[in-house]
This record gives structure tokens, C-alpha cells and sequence, in this order.
């Protein structure tokens, strides 16, 4: 595709994925993200690729598991209660050092919760989220076009990192529309290191437990290392009009495009407010952040949680200037009088 | 002088970590055989469990992996399907196939998945000291059942082959001992079948291999082979428990 169609973000993740050389997805139905297993069930036939419904998120994730030793780009998707099933797998994934899609289109919670918009799952995705001393890039985008471009973003830096990336979404996301221009990827590179059966190479193998004393502490050291390159290279974000601001908005994906409107509205009336989005939520940028801090009167950080990237925002400021925040929780989307009305009582 | 016995190419000239009298040596050695009789050695790729097996990768001389416990079908099913034309296996125990995996089995046998599932049944978990599994035998003590075990309250012994008989796309299902050097050689003759069952694209196959843990058992080796023969054999009935006239046609060939 080369021309801008309308499509709900659910489907774009799927041709994004499939226009990124995806050829493995499996996954367990779950509302809000059902428009994307059931568009890669129809395309992933038509693109010789392979379309599994698992017995469960467990499965899912093992079977990208599978698909991705054996070379495959490998996607599954699901929301907030199925990736809760999946962090076993994630935490594998990261282990054995193999590449991986992950989305997770949010939605309320905890437990079953609801099944409407949610920004809750933030500590989840860039915390840990399974066992062990790992980290995730962890993507939070916030329009349609951005989904698509990140989702090929994703599968390369998946596969450069040989780590498992993390689409975080919310429903909003998912089932909104809007035009979007879907680009190919090129697939650079061969990978050496999968199983295909030993073939006039010595055999490899593929895991996790690391037994030999001080093997694992070398080997998470050895994570750590990709770690640090990640955050080194990979941290997006998008920095608005934050030059002459008195208060920054920090928020991202669908908070971010309502606090954006905010933004306009109460710069209208003559505040400075400017805002920072994040668009890398792990590595976050905290340099942006922080370099700002000491001429800035206060951050506003908006959530659709009751307070979860603030924590990284206070890190980044390290006392410098006060951070406040406005969220709403359990499905509740922050309106944009609400955030402005919060805006003019901090300035 | 005639060589007659050496090992087979598909295993690593290494010791293994494996109690004495353990069952797992001879099915390891079994499944080398096998490969290297079938020459599918380069086109192998195994996939271990968690459980005394977990250290599988060590010792055979093939591409292989190790997978979350009990999800090991699901990750031979996402190989077998980016890689048709492989030969994929696991390796798994009870706990990892009859407990926490069952629903793993179940629905890679159900899909008619064209894989080879070594099971290895020898009634208790091993690898975290012997506690209750659930093909552990009535009566039968381990760390979690100090009396015995109780069909009350902790169920049966769980025969999850009989269970996966129902399954259409289950092809060739198999129970062997290694009882005795003549059920050895059955159980390589099952191997084998089970193998070519999936060389010929017909679907899923499963052996599941009746095998001594001497340690857990609190027996010496030979009263183990003994005590399966004797305790297990009679729950756990030997035998193809089900081989299906599968012709191997496109429907079973995961594309």
C-alpha cells in the first residue's frame, strides 16, 4: 500500500506487521483488539504466511516463540488480562533473546476490569511485567499513521536487538479510524543464530537457564548491555511548543492527543503551557524532560491511569520543580476542559 | 575387528547429570538412534522440557531449544509451521505434559499438528525432588503425598494418551516401557514409527514411554523396572493405543 486508506488501528497493526515482513501470528480473542486476529486470519493465507488462533495467551506467545527461533517475524496481540497470561512468555523471550511483537490494546482494569480505554498497564510494560532482569522497548503511539510507522519500527528493532518489542495502545486506538499510508520495510540482514536444523553447521541451541555459577549474572549483564544501547540510540519523543512554557503536559498515546487539545485551548487564552509526549515510554525520555525542569514552573502529567509514567516524569525531574497529575481510571478518558480547568489552577 | 556399538551421531559424547537406574538415558539414546537411522539429523530440531530433561539441549547433537514449562507443543507447533519441512520433536515429562501442559497437548494434538511428542511417564516430578505427579499411582509416596497417594482428594493417575485417542487429528499413539531390554526395543520400534508418522506428513504422534526414577521411587534400578512392570503397567496398559489410516494428503501438512 502506498495511498492512504481508512482503516481502524486494530487492522493497520495487522498490515503494518504484515508490510514489515511479519509472517507468524498467533493469538486468543479478547475485546478490544478483536479486528486485528481476525483481518491477520484473512491476510496472513493471501501473504503465505501463518495465522494461528491459540488455546490460550500462553499458548500464543509459545508459539511465537517457536515462530521466531525458527526465523520468523512473529507478532501476538492481545489487552490488559491476556497479557497478564503472556508476561510468562515475554520473560522467556527476553531470556533466550529472541525477537518479538507484542501489542497490547488497554483496557481497564485490574481483573477482568472493562472493556473500555485505559492507560493502567504502564508499570506492567516498561517495569518487567514476567521474571528477571530484562526490559522491553516499549512503544506508545498515539495516532493511526504513527501505529503503522511504529509497528515496522518495531519489528526491526525487535529483530537488531534480538529482544521483544511492545506496542501499547487502548481500545481508543484500536477501533478508531483515520487515513493512513502503510510502507513496505525491507528486511536487512540474515540471522545466524536460529534453529533450522543442523545442516552442515554445528548445532545450536536456544535457551534461557543458565546454570554454571556466574553464567546467568554474566548473561543478564549481557542484557543489560543491549539495554543500555537502547536506551542510548532508541528514545522517541515529540516536544511541543515547551520553549516560552511555564507548564509542560507530559502524556502519551490517546491522553496525549486530548491533552494536546488543551494545550491549544489554554494557549488560545494566553497561557504558556507546551507538552512533551513520549512516544519510546521504555528507554523514556527523561533527558527531555529534565532539561527542561529548571526553567519551567511545574509538569503536568496526564494519565489514563491514577498515576503511573509520573513516576518516571518525578525520576527525570528529580525535585527540580513540582509534577503534578491529572488521571482518570477504570475507563474513564480525561476530558479536555478537565485537563485545561487542572492547567489553570497550576499556573 | 567389527565395531558394533558406538554412539549415535545425534548425541553429544558427554556424561550426563542423570541419576543412576534413570530412565531418561536410554530414552535419549533411543530417540539418537533413531534420528540417525532415519538421517534426519540435519533436519532435527528438538525442543526440551522443564523437568529432569530440561538439560536435553546438552546432550544432543541436533538444533534444539528449551521451552516454558509445559508449553512445549505450542512452541514445536510454531516452528513446524514456519519450518514444514523439519523434523520437530519434544521431550516432556509428566508434569510438563499431564499437569501444567494439558492444555498445550491437547490442542496441538487436536490441530493435528505434525509433530513427534516423546513422553516420558515415570510417575513423580523429579527434577524438584520428588513430589506428587499426575500419573503418580495410588499408594504411591512422594514428597507431596507422605501417606500416599489419595484418589480422594488428588485424583487418579492421570492417562492423558487415552485421553488424546479421542483426538481426530492425533494420529499414532503409543505406551512403552524400558522395563526390560526387550521393551527397550520396542519402545525404539515406537520411537521410530512415531518419527515416521511425521516424515510422512500424516500428523501427530506421541510415545509415551513407561520409565524408572529409582531415586523417588526410593528402589535400586532393578526393582524399578520392576515396579513398573508390576504397578504401572496395570494402570497404564501397554500397547498402540491408537494408529489412524491418516494418508498424509495436504490436510495435514501445516502451511
Amino acid at each position: 500500500m502506498t495511498e492512504k486508506v481508512l482503516m481502524c488501528g486494530n487492522e493497520v497493526i495487522g498490515e503494518a506487521a504484515i508490510q514489515a515482513g511479519c509472517r507468524f501470528y498467533a493469538g486468543y480473542p479478547i475485546t478490544p483488539q478483536n479486528e486485528l486476529p481476525a483481518y491477520m486470519s484473512r491476510r496472513m493465507p493471501e501473504e503465505g504466511g501463518i495465522f494461528i488462533q491459540a488455546e490460550s495467551e500462553l499458548a500464543a506467545i509459545n508459539m511465537v516463540f517457536g515462530a521466531s527461533l525458527a526465523g520468523a517475524r512473529a507478532m501476538t496481540s492481545s489487552s490488559s488480562p491476556g497479557i497478564s497470561l503472556k508476561q510468562e512468555g515475554i520473560s522467556y523471550l527476553a531470556g533466550n533473546e529472541l525477537p518479538a511483537v507484542i501489542v497490547n490494546m488497554m483496557r481497564g482494569g485490574p481483573g477482568l476490569g472493562n472493556i473500555a480505554p485505559s492507560q493502567a498497564d504502564y508499570f506492567q510494560a516498561t517495569k518487567g511485567g514476567g521474571h528477571g532482569d530484562y526490559n522491553l522497548i516499549v512503544f506508545g503511539p498515539s495516532t493511526v499513521q504513527e501505529l503503522a510507522d511504529l509497528v515496522g519500527t518495531a519489528f526491526d528493532l525487535a529483530d537488531r536487538y534480538r529482544n521483544p518489542v511492545l506496542i501499547l495502545g487502548d481500545g481508543i486506538l484500536g477501533q478508531m479510524m483515520e487515513p493512513v499510508e502503510i510502507k513496505k520495510r525491507k528486511i536487512k540482514g540474515e540471522k545466524d543464530w536460529i534453529l533450522t536444523g543442523a545442516k552442515g553447521r554445528p548445532p545450536r541451541v536456544i535457551r534461557s537457564l543458565v546454570l554454571k555459577e556466574g553464567a546467568l549474572e554474566k548473561h543478564n549483564m549481557h542484557l543489560q548491555e543491549k539495554s543500555r544501547k537502547m536506551k542510548e540510540r532508541e528514545i522517541l519523543y515529540d516536544e511541543d511548543r515547551t520553549g516560552d512554557a511555564e507548564i509542560v503536559l507530559v502524556a502519551y498515546g490517546t491522553s496525549a492527543r486530548i491533552a494536546r487539545a488543551a494545550l491549544n485551548m489554554v494557549r488560545s487564552e494566553g497561557i504558556k503551557a507546551g507538552m512533551i509526549r513520549p512516544v519510546t515510554l521504555w528507554p523514556f525520555p527523561e533527558k527531555a524532560i529534565s532539561n527542561i525542569s529548571s526553567r519551567v514552573k511545574c509538569f503536568l502529567v496526564v494519565e489514563m491511569s491514577m498515576g503511573q509514567m509520573v513516576e518516571d516524569v518525578r525520576l527525570a525531574v528529580n525535585g527540580t520543580c513540582p509534577v503534578h497529575f491529572y488521571g482518570r481510571t477504570g475507563g474513564g478518558v480525561p476530558a479536555v476542559e478537565e485537563i485545561s480547568k487542572k492547567i489553570k489552577e497550576l499556573v | 575387528m567389527k565395531k558394533v556399538l558406538s554412539l549415535p551421531e545425534s548425541m553429544k559424547d558427554v556424561r550426563t547429570h542423570y541419576c543412576p537406574g534413570c530412565g531418561h538415558g536410554v530414552v535419549h539414546r533411543l530417540i539418537g538412534e533413531v534420528i540417525d537411522e532415519l538421517g534426519i539429523r540435519e533436519r532435527t530440531i528438538g525442543i526440551a522440557p522443564v523437568g529432569c530433561a530440561v538439560l536435553a539441549y546438552d546432550y544432543f547433537n541436533i538444533d534444539i531449544t528449551e521451552a516454558a514449562h509445559g508449553r512445549t507443543p505450542a512452541v514445536a507447533t510454531g516452528i513446524k509451521r514456519v519450518l514444514p519441512d523439519s523434523v520437530v520433536f519434544t521431550y516432556q515429562g509428566d508434569g510438563d505434559l499431564a499437569a501444567i501442559g494439558t492444555a498445550e497437548i491437547i490442542h496441538a494434538a487436536n490441530r493435528g499438528e505434525n509433530i513427534t511428542v516423546i513422553f516420558v511417564n515415570n510417575a513423580v516430578y523429579g527434577m524438584t525432588g520428588g513430589q506428587m505427579a499426575p500419573t503418580t499411582m495410588v499408594g504411591q509416596v512422594t514428597a507431596t503425598t507422605p501417606m500416599g497417594r489419595e484418589a480422594s482428594s488428588t485424583g487418579s493417575p492421570l492417562k492423558i494418551s487415552e485421553l488424546l485417542a479421542v483426538l481426530p487429528g492425533a494420529v499414532f499413539l503409543c505406551r512403552t516401557a524400558i522395563s526390560s531390554p526387550a521393551n527397550i526395543n520396542k519402545t525404539k520400534q515406537a520411537i521410530k514409527k512415531a518419527f515416521r508418522v511425521q516424515l510422512e506428513n500424516k500428523g501427530f504422534s506421541l510415545v509415551e514411554v513407561l520409565s524408572p526414577c529409582p531415586s523417588y521411587w526410593r528402589l535400586p534400578p532393578g526393582e524399578a523396572a520392576k515396579w513398573i512392570d508390576e504397578k504401572m503397567v496395570p494402570v497404564f496398559p501397554l500397547g498402540v493405543l491408537k494408529e489412524s489410516d491418516n494418508e498424509g494428503d495436504d490436510t495435514c501438512v501445516k502451511k
